[in-house]
């Protein structure tokens, strides 16, 4: 099989590289790093000195002191809420896609049942969605919950149903011979063959997960990132809105990059 | 436990992969039953097609097919590409239904019945690349509802004589090509069928190797005779292994001509290779599989 042929090569290419990890990591990190700069350098320079006033362009300073100042007042809280609502709607939207994906993979009437509806999902706006989710729960934490769920699932399903399908049609073959009948098949076969695509939607699914808690806090809300934005734009504390963008972008960078780093 | 994973080792006896004496349901079947004297099958009898036919749309695959082999007898196929061997060997082992003709597997004939009595290897491997030897060898066993501790136990007796000895905790790809095919093969023994389907077994193997192999599984066979039918391109190793060879023809895949095989028991590879008789028999079917193609 393809992964067998090409595992020793990684594993070759990654030995040498471990001895000398640090420093090549630092190398690669490097232009990126210095787009960075760059680019806080022209923001800082826009903003300072072109005239642009605060509440269009707040320079990086002053979002950054603006952070620090609005801490422990507003912003941890709103962190901690859109935090919980983003880790628990991903949670959930793993099981909800697992359970999914299994039964679509494993049964052709819940395939064509089902299969229509998963794609017509991920047709309706969950811009519009999600306000009608906050009149049916009010501002509690569920609508938020589904939201995430909505826009996570998908990719973890898709990727999910690739893997599982990935398997070689001979070695099912072969697996009916040693006497493995369908759950047999799935539990030593097919799911462990599907685990690297499976990681890869999860992958995916996390960057979106901030996305959709702050949309369901927009739709209505009572505290989050979402909620201080949405406070924060029409009394023009831009930096307190920037500050909550980039909370919320680490946030996003931090969930699958995690996941990078422990496998 | 030990008692029973102990035997198949003490008993020194090369293809004795007992390994499931206490499996139920499935296990019981097929290899303990079929030699002793309670089966309800006429005595012999181990293989029979006749009439059978398959075809894929308008592509007739295989037609017209009687084969016989009688109980722990064997059987090479040879015959060029695409003449349906493969297809002939799905059809026995029931990962296929014929369109014509019945199949009986030892007294089966449902697709499912004749799937618990045979025993199928592919020409590639297709071991798990995230198991190790053990637990790839093992997987059989786990199917049949053995736990995984026992089953890596059992079939850790049998890896040394499959030459694998050391490297029971390797994964695939840390072996070389004729040890991944001892694995497969181990796999497919321990599964404790009573029929043996083997399609192109050394196909991908280098000819050391599969000299090595073919003259091991014949002293196997030997030691302890299983009802086996091989798939071949290879002329010389249908006529080591087999006891009757059979010559198909390409599309529509048909038998053309059964030869008998009567060769010394006790020969080396090298021995038999050299005999008279071997000799003529493998010009025979080679200038046939040359009309034939």
């Amino acid at each position: 099989m393809s992964t067998t042929v090409t595992r020793p090569d990684e594993s070759e290419v990654t030995a040498p590289a471990r001895s000398g990890r640090t420093s090549a990591g630092i190398r690669r990190a490097l232009p990126a790093a210095a787009i960075l700069v760059t680019i806080a350098l022209i923001w800082e320079a826009v903003s300072h000195w072109f005239g642009v006033p605060n509440y269009v362009l707040p320079s990086l300073d002053s979002i950054w002191s603006t952070g620090v100042s609005e801490w422990p007042g507003t912003l941890a809280s709103a962190t901690w809420v859109t935090t919980e609502e983003v880790l628990l709607g991903f949670l959930l939207s793993i099981v909800v896609a697992l359970v999914v994906a299994f039964a679509l993979h494993s049964s052709r009437v819940v395939r064509n049942a089902v299969y229509p509806l998963l794609i017509g999902s991920q047709a309706v706006p969950v811009v519009v969605i999600a306000p009608v989710l906050a009149i049916i729960f009010g501002y509690t934490i569920t609508p938020k919950l589904i939201v995430v769920t909505l826009i996570c699932f998908f990719p973890i399903v898709v990727n999910t149903i690739d893997g599982l399908a990935s398997v070689d049609p001979e070695l099912l073959r072969v697996m009916r011979t040693l006497d493995g009948n369908r759950w047999a098949t799935l539990r030593r076969v097919e799911a462990p063959a599907a685990l690297p695509s499976i990681f890869s939607g999860l992958r995916i699914a996390a960057t979106y997960a901030p996305i959709g808690a702050v949309f369901g806090e927009y739709a209505g809300s009572q505290n989050g990132l979402g909620y201080v934005m949405i406070q924060a734009i029409p009394q023009l504390e831009t930096a307190l809105v920037f500050a909550a963008i980039f909370i919320l972008t680490v946030e996003a960078i931090i969930c699958p990059w995690a996941r990078e780093g422990k496998r | 436990m030990a008692g029973t994973s102990g035997t198949p080792a003490a008993k020194g006896v090369p293809l004795q992969t007992d390994a499931n004496p206490g499996a139920p349901g499935t296990g019981g079947t097929s290899p303990a039953d079929a030699g002793g004297a309670g089966t309800p099958l006429p005595a012999g009898t181990g293989l029979q097609l006749s009439g059978v036919a398959r075809m894929f749309g308008p592509v007739v695959a295989v037609s017209g097919v009687d084969l016989e082999v009688p109980l722990h007898s064997r059987l090479s196929i040879v015959g060029p590409s695409g003449c349906g061997k493969s297809t002939l060997l799905a059809l026995i082992c029931g990962l296929d239904e014929p369109n014509e003709g019945t199949i009986n597997v030892l007294g089966a004939t449902t697709s499912a019945d004749r799937l618990r009595r045979c025993a199928w290897m592919p020409q590639r491997d297709l071991l798990l690349p995230w198991r190790d030897v053990l637990g790839n060898a093992a997987l059989a066993l786990e199917n049949q509802g053995v736990r995984r501790r026992t089953a890596r136990q059992r079939v850790g007796h049998l890896v040394e004589r499959f030459g694998l000895a050391g490297f029971e905790e390797k994964l695939p790809y840390q072996l070389s090509g004729g040890m991944r095919q001892r694995v497969s093969f181990l796999r497919t023994l321990v599964a404790g069928k009573e029929v043996l389907l083997l399609d192109e077994p050394f196909g991908a193997l280098d000819s050391i190797t599969r000299a090595d192999l073919q003259e091991w599984l014949r002293t196997a066979l030997d030691a302890e005779p299983r009802t086996t039918v091989l798939v071949t391109h290879d002329v010389e190793e249908a006529l080591l292994i087999g006891e009757r060879v059979v010559v198909m023809s390409a599309r529509p895949g048909r038998i053309r001509a059964q030869f008998d095989v009567h060769l010394p028991q006790a020969g080396s590879r090298r021995e038999l290779i050299r005999h008279p008789e071997f000799a003529e028999l493998r010009d025979e079917i080679l200038s046939l599989l040359e009309a034939v193609t």
